[in-house]
């Protein structure tokens, strides 16, 4: 039967993956001033052998071999052979990070880059062969000789046939094995003859079912290797005494001593040196940490096509549409043959719909929600790995891992937080010397934290640094001509500066965070996300800065607002306030347009039927409508409604995909009477309304 | 046909242990550790159990021992998966009372093979 193996590469790929994550946060865990336990290594070790046997099933032997001198290691330091040092954990979190790159490369069909794989392979052997040759043979180096056996069977096969006296031991139907395999496997190779021997037979009386008494003489004609015969003994040779002699050899059975039953590695384990490796020479001063740079950073958002999901979720979603179904059959027999005297039972019903509806809703919603630990769990290496290289102590703190997001945003935050991590490393935290001129601990902390908070998910990247230094940034906001040296600002406003476009405070770029993404990009991508940020420093303190993020990116609360006789959308989370404005406080002004006051601010006004030609609007004066004040990231606006209509959750269906992008406007969404309405993008729609009335 | 029961911590292989035999006709009942392998060995009967050996919560050597202690399991064939260098971990599934053992990285018609040839 031919299976096609490639159906469960897949899965391979998932598991092996996670399992490299284990051995990472495993290898990270490790602290070398202290006493490991072997437990972690184990746990590390597992994860280990699991991708090494599943490759080598799978087809994939490249990394089965690179796979099995890990795994020789590991297999010491959790026997207590070797003691891990810095070295070993780095070199050992170096080819996990190989590893993870070959995978990658296999599973999108590419080959792997050899020479990164065998720059590590040579430092791993380097360090077994350093300690391993004094060290006592592992288990492990007689399998890559051929076994001795094999030698003996080359002289003295081909036989014309074998005589073998096969006496099982009382055990052997214990084990789950039957003399009958092993005749008929016997047979398979040669034609083979069977004569019983009654001697241990007890009296009738005596007899115990689960104990065998007989033992057998065979005879196995046929040229048949020694080895091959061996093998049909393999599972029992420790449950029987059994002797082979070639046919032809004129001793009689009985002569075959039972004893010399075949020993199988002692001596191959004798000659066998303790690696096959070649001799360390300077590879075992390989630089582990030039290594580790050279390798490509795997850092590119991982292309998840599939998605995992806890099925206690599944559960609970096959259970809400069974209630659906149940609702509906029963709404439909009330329909069949309604009247009047049964509207009290059509309302619950409906009512009931609703509370189904709404649920199985959330519980779709689950669905894509993800724990933020798929983010926070590449932060403890590359913690690990920037402290090291900028010569800081630090602690890195994790707190609601589990909290959950949805999945385009654990996509797509990877990215701004690792920014802000490495910013804060870099220029946050201080040194242990300044640290402690300043009195403060040796160890800096970091902590990232995630948690919910009304109807949002809150991010917060935490460090106990220098902090802000506000006049620092002032200047330099004026330097760069970002702010008028006159202009007043709160030290919130001060903070905010870091956001700007093409600002940084760091007087020299480093490597580390200085990568020509800027705090702006940051911001951007966040507000992509629907999110907004906010930072928070006293100086010498530390630093606080916060992302908030809406629990998820399908679903939005909107309030329906009428132009004519469309109907519009405007994000709830958006909306201000909704005025009346005398027609009175309207002022045109060049280079922004119309605009009108607002408690001591002046705010333009985007005339929605203006901006997308709506004929029939009925308002035309200001004080005929409505202005509904709106905030987007650039500030606020007013647009200007015939009226509003409701607040409803409504779902996202994206324009993109169905259409185009279309300025001003986020997507679309159906509405209970089936008709479109567009939902409004307020930054869109306000550069839409400066070039309408500019362009 | 044999209800056979796999055991493995590593989903891609306990799938492809399941498919093959599967295919070819047994009905097989998954655990992924040696825990949930013993509670289902002492809940359901099996006519073979075919264990994984490195696995959290509980090795494939110590589910194998505390099968064989089991009266149902007394005669019925272990198997262990073990990889080819661990001729220790042969002993030690030997001395735990295991059947024989199917040597990784084996495909899915050696497993049957082997399969096949313990359930007579």
């Amino acid at each position: 039967m031919a299976i096609d193996l490639a159906q469960f590469h897949q899965v391979f790929f998932e598991e092996s993956f996670e399992g490299l994550d284990v051995m990472e946060s495993g290898l990270l865990a490790i602290d070398c001033n202290e006493p490991v336990d072997l437990e972690d290594i184990n746990t590390i070790f597992r994860a280990a052998h699991s991708i090494k046997g599943g490759s080598g099933t799978f087809g994939f032997h490249r990394v089965s071999e690179f796979t099995h001198g890990l795994e020789t290691l590991l297999d010491q330091m959790r026997s207590g052979q070797r003691q891990p040092d810095q070295r070993v954990v780095d070199c050992l979190l170096g080819s996990v990070d190989c590893l993870r790159t070959m995978l990658e490369a296999m599973q999108q069909g590419d080959n792997a880059n050899d020479a990164d794989v065998a720059r590590y392979q040579a430092a791993i052997d380097a360090i077994l062969d350093q300690q391993n040759a004094p060290v006592s043979s592992a288990e492990e180096p007689a399998a890559h000789l051929p076994p001795a056996e094999a030698v003996n069977s080359a002289v003295e096969s081909p036989s014309s046939g074998w005589r073998i006296a096969f006496s099982p031991r009382a055990q052997l139907l214990q084990r789950g094995n039957d003399p009958v395999r092993i005749f008929r496997e016997l047979d398979e190779l040669g034609e083979l003859e069977v004569a019983p021997d009654f001697i241990g037979l007890p009296e009738f009386g005596e007899f115990d079912p689960e104990i065998c008494y007989l033992s057998w003489r065979l005879e196995l004609a046929g040229t048949v290797d020694r080895s091959a015969l061996e093998d049909v003994f393999a599972w029992v040779e420790d449950d029987c005494d059994f002797a082979i002699q070639p046919l032809g050899a004129a001793q009689s059975c009985t002569d075959v001593s039972p004893q010399v039953s075949p020993e199988p590695s002692a001596e191959s384990e004798a000659v066998a040196p303790a690696t096959d490796a070649p001799p360390a020479k300077d590879t075992s001063d390989v630089d582990v940490a030039k290594v580790k740079t050279v390798k490509a950073k795997a850092d590119k958002p991982k292309s998840a096509a599939t998605i995992r999901v806890d099925t206690q979720k599944i559960d609970h979603l096959i259970n809400m549409v069974g209630e659906l179904v149940i609702t509906q059959s029963m709404l439909g027999m009330l329909g069949e043959n309604f009247t009047l005297d049964k509207l009290d039972a059509l309302q619950n019903g409906l009512a009931q719909l609703e509370r189904h509806t709404r649920e199985l809703q959330e519980s779709v919603m689950s669905v894509r929600m993800m724990p933020i630990s798929f983010v926070f769990g590449r932060f403890p290496r590359l913690v690990h790995d920037l402290s090291a290289q900028l010569g800081k102590k630090i602690e890195l703190k994790l707190i609601g891992e589990q909290t959950e997001v949805d999945k385009t945003v654990v996509e797509l935050i990877a990215d701004p937080l690792v920014h802000l991590v490495r910013n804060s490393l870099d220029h946050g935290i201080e040194t242990s010397v300044e640290r402690v001129n300043a009195g403060k601990s040796e160890t800096g902390q970091l902590i990232l934290e995630a948690y919910q908070r009304s109807g949002q998910i809150i991010i917060e990247v935490k460090d106990d640094g220098r902090g802000l230094n506000a006049d620092k940034l002032r200047a330099k906001a004026i330097e760069k001509n970002l702010i008028d040296p006159q202009q007043q600002l709160t030290q919130q406003q001060i903070y905010e500066l870091i956001f700007a476009p093409g600002f940084s405070t760091a007087e020299a770029l480093t490597d580390i965070s200085g990568r020509g993404v800027g705090m702006d990009v940051v911001r951007r991508n966040i507000q992509s996300l629907g999110g907004s940020i906010h930072i928070d420093s006293e100086q010498g303190q530390g630093t606080r800065i916060a992302i908030h993020l809406p629990l998820t990116l399908a679903i939005l609360d909107g309030q329906s607002v009428a132009v004519g006789h469309e109907t519009y959308i405007i994000p709830l989370n958006a909306i201000i306030e909704s005025i009346n404005v005398d027609d009175s406080k309207l002022n045109r002004v060049a280079g922004v347009g119309e605009t009108f006051k607002l408690r001591e601010e002046y705010l333009p006004i985007v005339r929605l039927q203006r901006v997308f030609a709506i004929s029939g609007a009925k308002a035309s004066k200001l004080s005929e409508g409505l202005v509904v004040v709106v905030e987007g990231p650039e500030g606020r606006c007013g647009l200007f409604v015939d009226d509003l209509l409701g607040q409803q959750q409504v779902v996202i269906k994206s324009l993109d995909a169905n259409y185009r992008p279309v300025e001003g406007i986020s997507g679309a969404t159906i509405l209970g009477d089936g008709s479109v309405a567009l939902i409004l993008d307020i930054p869109g729609l306000l550069r839409l309304s400066v070039r309408e009335q500019y362009g | 046909m044999a209800r056979i029961l796999t055991v493995d911590d590593s989903s891609s292989m306990r799938q492809m242990v399941s498919f093959a035999l599967s295919s070819a006709g047994h009905q097989v009942v998954e655990a992924v550790d040696g825990v949930d392998g013993l509670n289902k060995a002492k809940s359901q009967t099996f006519d073979c159990v075919i264990t994984d050996v490195n696995m959290p919560n509980k090795d494939g050597i110590s589910l194998i021992k505390d099968l064989r202690a089991l009266p149902n399991y007394k005669f019925i064939p272990l198997l262990m998966l073990t990889t080819e260098s661990g001729a220790d971990k042969k002993q030690a599934g030997k001395a735990a009372g295991a059947t024989g053992w199917i040597v990784k990285p084996f495909n899915p018609d050696q497993l049957l093979k082997t399969v096949q040839k313990v359930l007579g």
